[in-house]
């Protein structure tokens, strides 16, 4: 999750990796194939060893790409090809799809092959039947993404979106949509790469000037591949982002905000955490008011609880006039240290011991006792046991100590994790650990007294 | 052939020792009883009687163009007997005699093509059409000058200049019938002239020509002379493409065209499975009414005994079971000349499988020496192992257990390679078959495109290709003294096995099981159902292992151990009666 806003940085390179890792994956689509394979029935007549040699051959076939003996399935795709003869009309149908995802991983991987033998296959595999032609040179284009050939990759994605076949089916729609919007993307880029150019320029420069036209003759033609995809409903991270950057830099601030608010908040859209971060950071730059933020960022609670944005969402309600918010900037910490991977996170420990103090002092005694009830079974070994303020103590004592602070707090004196930690007498902590005492005889909600 | 008598030939045949002669077109006597063809011709004795007999062959190979498709005018029957012919001449390279081809199968398909009114008969089937051939007097004589010599020359079984003229005329008179037809039906078509006609064809009492069929003719020649090929060899040969089957029309010459219908009579998807083509055999010949088949003696290469000598080789076991299983075949009787001599003529026509029944046998006594309970044989073993360490310089006693070791993984290697050769195997032809002339050419580019992404992948394999064409052989294994991957146990003696008890040798073990207990009394013809977790792993092992090699079903495989220990028993029941010690068994050594 944290990638995501890492993402603005490279998102050409970004998009890439994520399609063809679905192209290249070995285990992806194998289990898929097979349930294709079995779904195709021999009608009840006797299966004819021809039908029954080429079910073995792709079995091998699946094999050797498991082990990744390209070699080997190369060898067995040489016989596997004569499918595409089959008498039996259905699976001869079926064929050119499991023989270009069978070959495009053979040719993706085998050491004799290149950028040339995969193009040709390509190539051959577009115009076996018409139903695979976008779909192949899609794969076809990111396939020369991958090896950097832009170019190429742009001619190919031109070429398909041009293609028309009678009446295109919805998928293919859908389909010349998604080639329109990569294409859309590796325009975004050339764009981008004009955006440095033109930072390095002085504005008095004249070349400044034919820059920013060039610049603005390639945001039109992205604008248009890119919209009309992000209409359909879809995660379509890597384009919306490019798009929104594209608008903001052109100063349409409304039709970005529309944008990201539509790719959050349509129903018609999956869910989606990326679309509320990014309506969110939109929000934060066009420095929107807190009551909007902290509005976007509940959705974005309700999706991913342990999101690092929830300590800003933390920082937002705690500053809130609203003793709802307050009060949910409390719930907000402690759902974030439900979850194992912020265990050590001692931003979160030190915000809750502050807020914890803060809220008791503030008389609330009865928003903790509500979010302790339903973790005072579990976060005692979760979080505080013995061995835990053993290896906290050894690997980062400002964690252990904030960790004691609100282990006191909610367990009281006598917890194994704050009495490890107040003896351990260290002399740079000496101070603090006095102060956690205090704090601890003070604020506990277990009365020690009793 | 006329069935006409030809009273005035009065010599013996030599063959069946009948004295009952028909004429050959070629004026030749042949003997009604055996299909054996003199090489006396008629013309010789009695030079002014030649051509009377109206006869009717099966000479149709006219050079007359047809507007469809440009090519030969030709009959189903002739792509048969293309097909046959080839078959001959791979078997012939295969070291069957030269007469396989030219005697006996030539008068085999002869029969066939006057049993199914073909040729060679008064009223041939094409008679309604041809019907001006037969009636033009004049045309007779040259239509029989133009009569290809079957089978004796068949590189050319189509061309006769002479004839052409003339029949291209009579053509002409005779093919309004079917050309109306085809018209009517122009999304039905055929290469072949009588294509759409052959595959809709269904008498009563015809056995029409297939694929599988042409090898049960094969296998009835190969019978007829006593040849050493059995047929589970004769189906592997065809698997592994020594003899043409699958794809054999694409051989035909290039005029010969073959489409639409043409398809579903040729071409073929599936390698001959043996139980089929068993039965096709016997149905061939009871069609034919062949009589009995030549004698399998004890010197014949079929007898039970010289079988059981090859496949103990075969499968690796001691040299010196062969006196065991020359025991069970003495003592069931199926050694006997009249049980393994094939006679179509009986009233219960069967063939022996010679090959089966021979391992069936072998699989007896391996039941009898270690009775196979996943047990004895183990302890058997134990025995062997122990005595083979303390005395190397002898000759080794049979380990079982060794044995299975080695068996079992060349066993598995070897079937793997089967699998994966069978997965690499290319089905279609370099000549696609179209159903008609508007799927043509999508037929010929789907081709094209197979070719070129074949020819891709085949830049990615290694040059050297993996799997070689194997040389064909009777034998799939061999063993070696030397290697111990390979270890061969044919010299290995069976004593601990066999114990002394005064003059006679038996065996150690004393019990033994039956692989069934009840038998269907009806005619169904199966014996037993075979479920393999009912039996020892030890006995599956073996029923997987033969069956393996010969490429057949193991519950196959399974019946005929039934049949065979049927046999034995109650042989035994018959001749010792007081014995009560059911299972028994004392036999000399």
């Amino acid at each position: 999750m944290s990638d995501f806003s890492d993402e603005l940085t490279r998102p050409v390179a970004k998009a890439v990796r994520v399609e063809t890792s679905m192209l290249s994956g070995t285990g992806m689509y194998i289990p898929w194939l097979r349930k294709e394979m079995e779904t195709v029935e021999t009608g009840g007549k006797q299966e004819k060893d021809f039908a029954k040699t080429t079910n073995a051959c792709l079995d091998l076939i699946q094999e050797a790409l498991l082990k990744h003996q390209w070699q080997k399935a190369a060898e067995y795709m040489h016989s596997y090809l004569q499918i595409l003869e089959d008498s039996d009309t259905s699976k001869r149908q079926a064929a050119p799809e499991i023989i270009w995802r069978l070959g495009s991983e053979i040719l993706y991987y085998h050491p004799k092959s290149n950028v040339e033998t995969f193009s040709t296959f390509a190539d051959r595999m577009k115009n076996i039947g018409v139903m695979n032609y976008l779909k192949i040179s899609l794969q076809h284009a990111l396939y020369l993404l991958h090896h950097g050939m832009l170019e190429d990759a742009n001619r190919n994605l031109s070429q398909a979106e041009t293609w028309r076949y009678g009446e295109k089916s919805s998928s293919q729609e859908i389909l010349i949509n998604l080639i329109q919007a990569y294409k859309g993307l590796l325009q975004y880029y050339t764009w981008s790469q004009k955006k440095m150019e033109l930072s390095k320029l002085d504005e008095e420069d004249y070349a400044y000037s034919t820059a920013t036209q060039n610049m603005l003759n390639h945001s039109c033609k992205t604008s248009v591949n890119l919209g009309a995809l992000i209409q359909i409903p879809g995660v379509w991270d890597p384009f919306v982002k490019s798009y929104v950057e594209m608008l903001e830099f052109y100063g349409d601030q409304d039709g970005a905000r529309e944008v990201l608010t539509n790719y959050a908040y349509d129903e018609k859209f999956p869910s989606n955490p990326n679309a509320h971060i990014y309506l969110y950071n939109f929000l934060k730059r066009e420095k929107a008011p807190k009551e909007k933020l902290i509005s976007v960022l509940k959705i974005l609670y309700q999706i991913v609880p342990s999101h690092k944005l929830m300590l800003e969402f933390h920082r937002i309600l705690r500053n809130s006039e609203k003793e709802e918010h307050r009060k949910l900037g409390l719930e907000v910490l402690f759902a974030v240290l439900d979850f194992a991977g912020c265990t050590k996170n001692i931003t979160a420990w030190k915000y809750l011991a502050k807020y914890l103090k803060q809220t008791l002092m503030g008389s609330h005694l009865a928003w903790v006792q509500e979010q302790w009830h339903s973790r005072r079974n579990w976060w005692p070994t979760f979080h505080f046991s013995y061995f835990w303020a053993k290896s906290d103590w050894t690997e980062d004592k400002a964690l252990a100590c904030e960790k004691a602070l609100v282990a006191g707090m909610l367990l009281g004196k006598g917890c194994r994790y704050f009495r490890y930690i107040s003896k351990q007498g260290h002399q740079a902590l000496k101070k603090k650990i006095k102060r956690m005492n205090k704090s601890v005889k003070r604020y506990s909600i277990v009365n020690p007294g009793l | 052939m006329d069935l006409v008598e030809a009273e005035e030939f009065k010599e013996r045949c030599t063959q069946c020792a009948a004295v009952s002669w028909g004429l050959t077109d070629e004026g030749k006597y042949y003997c009604t009883s055996c299909h054996n063809v003199t090489e006396i011709s008629k013309e010789v004795i009695n030079t002014g009687a030649i051509p009377n007999t109206k006869i009717q062959a099966i000479n149709r190979g006219l050079k007359r163009k047809r507007k469809l498709e440009k090519g030969w005018d030709w009959y189903v029957c002739e792509g048969f007997q293309y097909i046959l012919c080839q078959q001959a001449e791979a078997l012939k390279t295969l070291g069957v005699g030269p007469e396989l081809k030219n005697e006996v199968l030539h008068n085999f398909w002869k029969r066939y093509l006057q049993k199914s009114k073909q040729a060679y008969c008064k009223n041939p089937i094409y008679t309604s059409r041809r019907k001006t051939v037969v009636l033009e007097d004049n045309l007779s004589h040259s239509d029989w000058e133009s009569e290809p010599e079957l089978l004796s020359d068949f590189s050319l079984p189509f061309v006769e200049s002479g004839a052409e003229s003339q029949s291209d005329v009579t053509t002409q008179k005779s093919f309004p019938v079917i050309k109306a037809s085809q018209s009517e039906t122009a999304s039905v078509c055929s290469g072949s002239l009588d294509g759409v006609e052959y595959s809709r064809r269904k008498e009563k009492g015809i056995v029409k020509m297939t694929m599988p069929r042409t090898l049960a003719f094969c296998y009835l020649s190969l019978l007829w002379q006593r040849e050493t090929i059995t047929l589970s060899d004769l189906l592997r040969f065809v698997e592994e493409d020594h003899i043409p089957y699958i794809n054999s029309f694409q051989h035909f010459p290039e005029e010969m065209k073959l489409y639409g219908r043409d398809k579903g009579i040729f071409a073929i998807e599936s390698w001959p499975d043996y139980e089929d083509i068993y039965k096709k055999i016997i149905e061939v010949a009871t069609f034919l009414d062949l009589p009995r088949f030549p004698d399998i003696t004890e010197d014949c290469c079929l007898h039970p005994n010289i079988l059981c000598m090859k496949y103990l080789m075969e499968v690796n076991l001691p040299d010196e079971m062969h006196n065991l299983t020359c025991q069970v075949v003495k003592l069931t009787g199926i050694g006997e000349v009249d049980f393994l001599t094939f006679d179509p003529i009986a009233k219960m026509a069967k063939t022996v499988k010679y090959d089966i029944q021979a391992i069936a046998i072998i699989i007896v006594v391996l039941k009898l020496l270690f009775l196979l309970d996943d047990n004895l044989e183990w302890s058997l073993s134990n025995l062997a192992e122990k005595h083979n360490e303390k005395n190397k310089e002898d000759k080794p006693w049979f380990d079982f257990r060794k044995w299975y070791q080695v068996m079992k993984k060349t066993v598995d290697e070897k079937k793997q390679k089967w699998e994966e050769a069978r997965a690499k195997y290319l089905w279609k032809s370099e000549k696609p078959l179209y159903h008609s002339s508007i799927d043509k050419s999508v037929v010929y580019k789907r081709r094209e495109m197979v070719v070129n992404l074949q020819k891709q992948f085949s830049t990615l394999v290694d040059s050297t290709p993996t799997v070689e064409k194997k040389s064909p052989s009777s034998f799939q294994f061999n063993w070696s003294e030397e290697d111990t991957d390979r270890t061969c146990f044919h010299g290995h003696s069976l004593q601990g096995i066999l114990k002394k008890k005064g003059q006679l040798l038996t065996t150690k073990n004393s019990l033994y099981w039956l692989s069934t207990q009840k038998f269907c009394k009806s005619y169904c013809k199966h014996v037993t159902t075979y479920e393999e977790s009912n039996y020892s792993l030890s006995y599956q092992f073996i029923l997987n292992l033969f069956s393996f090699l010969l490429r057949i079903k193991t519950s196959f495989l399974h019946e005929e151990v039934s049949l065979v220990e049927k046999r034995l028993f109650k042989a035994k029941y018959s001749k010792i009666k007081k014995k009560s010690s059911r299972s028994k068994k004392v036999r000399r050594y």
